[in-house]
């Protein structure tokens, strides 16, 4: 069972939900920069949550499908036809072989994810499927898909499609600010400066990728003048260098700096942070700890319930 | 020490803000610790010079139920690890080529080149941390007057195995990547492989000595 690519899109890999317990060898977690919409995209097609599936970025690939088989769109809003016929998102949708899938420019984010049901058969690198582009290692051949690969399925179990609630589609949309908890140098902030960060609205600038998302706007420097010691950086801090503009550490992040971290986006948001795109705006509010893993409980339950039957 | 959160599913264990040995031996110490105990819930751990930040499942564990774990790891007290006795030699050819900033690195401590080489070469070094990039090694304890400020402006490509001095760190590019650091040698191994069972050549902790290869013994290691 295999795909062909016939336009690799702007920028596609394969992803799964990220490769952890190798941090201490320098090694981001990389994965699904939506990973709420790859996990929606597998459970559609019936697949394990963590199944590989390609994360497309801001122009879809065009694929060739030469055997019968199951996907599913999800994650930002993109023009994808079957020939005359646009393929609708969010649900699972049987493709005949011969076809030939075309996934155009996204309009309300930056990834879309395509889903297949089997999952893109990798190998396995570290315990995981996801590309590392900067180290050249895991999802398909280590980088990004180019015209011609042939991408081979896994297999199916037995399985049935599922659906999602008629409601859900609304409920997909996230608003309001990002919130983040404090970070672990916030204290080397001044209070005026926090209140300043949070009370700006950034634009997401044309410097970034899914290592990190440079933002543009108010500046805000440090108090403190220290030179920081290298330490460790959960994914989604936010750090500040000397010029002032706060730079979100993403899924291919360095895994130690030396800049001070202001902030850290909550576990319940970072799906947010993969579908910001350059010029977009983001602000942000505080919350607490116990907020915040609420506020991921809550998407857990949710995630659970917007399945139909 | 201090423990902070440092972000909804993480805390930073801080035990000092200098680079110092026992300082770097607290550090180490937890991270074994952690690390042998195999717990699901922990996810990642970073190293720092003087920090270890703890990346967990927050549904699973709490910020409280970690801080704990980490106090009686600490109160108990940590084992000498083998790591200890373990010196790693990798060779390095110093060939203008391979270390095109060598020259600057001399004019800025004011030594000779072949002395900069000498002591670069002589002293033992410690992996503090693995950080910035799959398999990039942070080395402490290069000897002060080899101490040299990294670039204004980073290359945009710096070859895999080159070996740079940043203020008073050491290091070595795994991969080619931009970069900063002063650029004097050049080593033939292969610092990182995905593949291998054990992906990088060094580890946190381990005690390392360059040795100085002319180039033709660069180019013997190199086809090996």
């Amino acid at each position: 069972m295999t795909i062909s690519v016939v336009k690799p899109g702007l920028f596609t890999t394969v992803q799964d939900l990220g490769r952890y317990g190798y941090a201490h060898l320098g090694i981001s977690p990389a994965g699904a920069a939506d990973a709420l919409s790859l996990r929606i995209a597998n459970l559609l097609v019936d697949n394990d949550e963590n199944a590989p599936v390609l994360e497309m970025t801001l122009l879809g690939t065009t694929l060739a499908f030469e055997d019968p088989v199951i996907v599913a769109l999800t994650g930002a809003s993109c023009e994808c036809k079957l020939g005359p016929d646009t393929v609708p998102a969010n649900q699972a949708v049987a493709i005949a072989a011969g076809s030939v899938l075309q996934c155009g420019s996204t309009t309300n984010g930056a990834r879309c994810y395509l889903a297949v049901q089997g999952g893109f058969d990798v190998p396995l690198v570290m315990g995981s499927a996801s590309t590392d582009v900067r180290g050249s290692f895991g999802g398909f051949e280590g980088r990004r898909l180019q015209k011609g690969d042939v991408l081979r399925i896994g297999k199916a179990r037995k399985a049935e499609p599922r659906r999602l609630q008629a409601s859900t589609n609304e409920g997909l949309r996230w608003t309001g600010p990002v919130r983040v908890t404090r970070g672990a140098q916030c204290d080397w902030f001044s209070p005026d400066g926090y209140a300043k960060f949070l009370g700006t609205s950034y634009l997401v600038s044309e410097q970034s990728d899914r290592a990190g998302l440079r933002l543009q706007g108010e500046a805000v420097s440090p108090r403190d003048k220290r030179q920081l010691l290298t330490d460790g950086i959960p994914l989604g801090a936010i750090q500040v260098p000397q010029d002032g503009q706060p730079i979100i550490l993403f899924v291919d992040q360095q895994t130690t700096g030396g800049y001070p971290k202001i902030a850290s986006v909550i576990a319940a948001d970072m799906h947010r942070i993969g579908q910001l795109w350059p010029r977009d705006e983001v602000r942000f509010t505080q919350v607490s700890i116990a907020e915040a893993v609420e506020a991921l409980r809550a998407q857990e339950r949710w995630l659970k319930g917007i399945f139909a039957g | 020490m201090r423990i902070i959160p440092a972000s909804d599913s993480s805390l930073l264990v801080e035990f000092g803000a200098v680079i110092a040995p026992e300082i770097q031996d607290q550090v180490i110490g937890l991270f074994h610790a952690l690390q042998a105990r195999e717990d699901a819930h922990i996810r990642n751990l970073h190293p720092g010079y003087a920090s270890l930040l703890v990346d967990f499942d927050p549904l699973a564990i709490t910020h409280k139920d970690v801080a704990t774990l980490v106090e009686s790891l600490v109160r108990a007290g940590f084992a000498k690890t083998e790591n200890d006795s373990k010196v790693v030699e990798m060779p390095v050819c110093y060939d203008a080529e391979f270390g095109p900033d060598l020259a600057d690195v001399a004019t800025y401590t004011r030594l000779p080149a072949e002395e900069v080489v000498r002591l670069h070469a002589g002293a033992i070094y410690r992996v503090c941390f693995l950080g910035f990039t799959a398999g990039f090694a942070y080395l402490g304890g290069m000897p002060e007057v080899l101490h040299t400020p990294r670039l204004a402006t980073p290359r945009r490509a710096v070859a895999a195995g080159s070996v740079g001095i940043a203020g008073g760190q050491t290091g070595i590019y795994p991969t080619q990547t931009p970069g900063g650091w002063r650029l004097i040698g050049r080593t033939p191994l292969r610092m990182f492989d995905a593949q291998a069972e054990q992906p990088t050549r060094v580890r946190a902790g381990d005690r390392v000595r360059f040795l100085a290869i002319d180039r033709a013994e660069f180019e013997r290691r190199e086809s090996a």
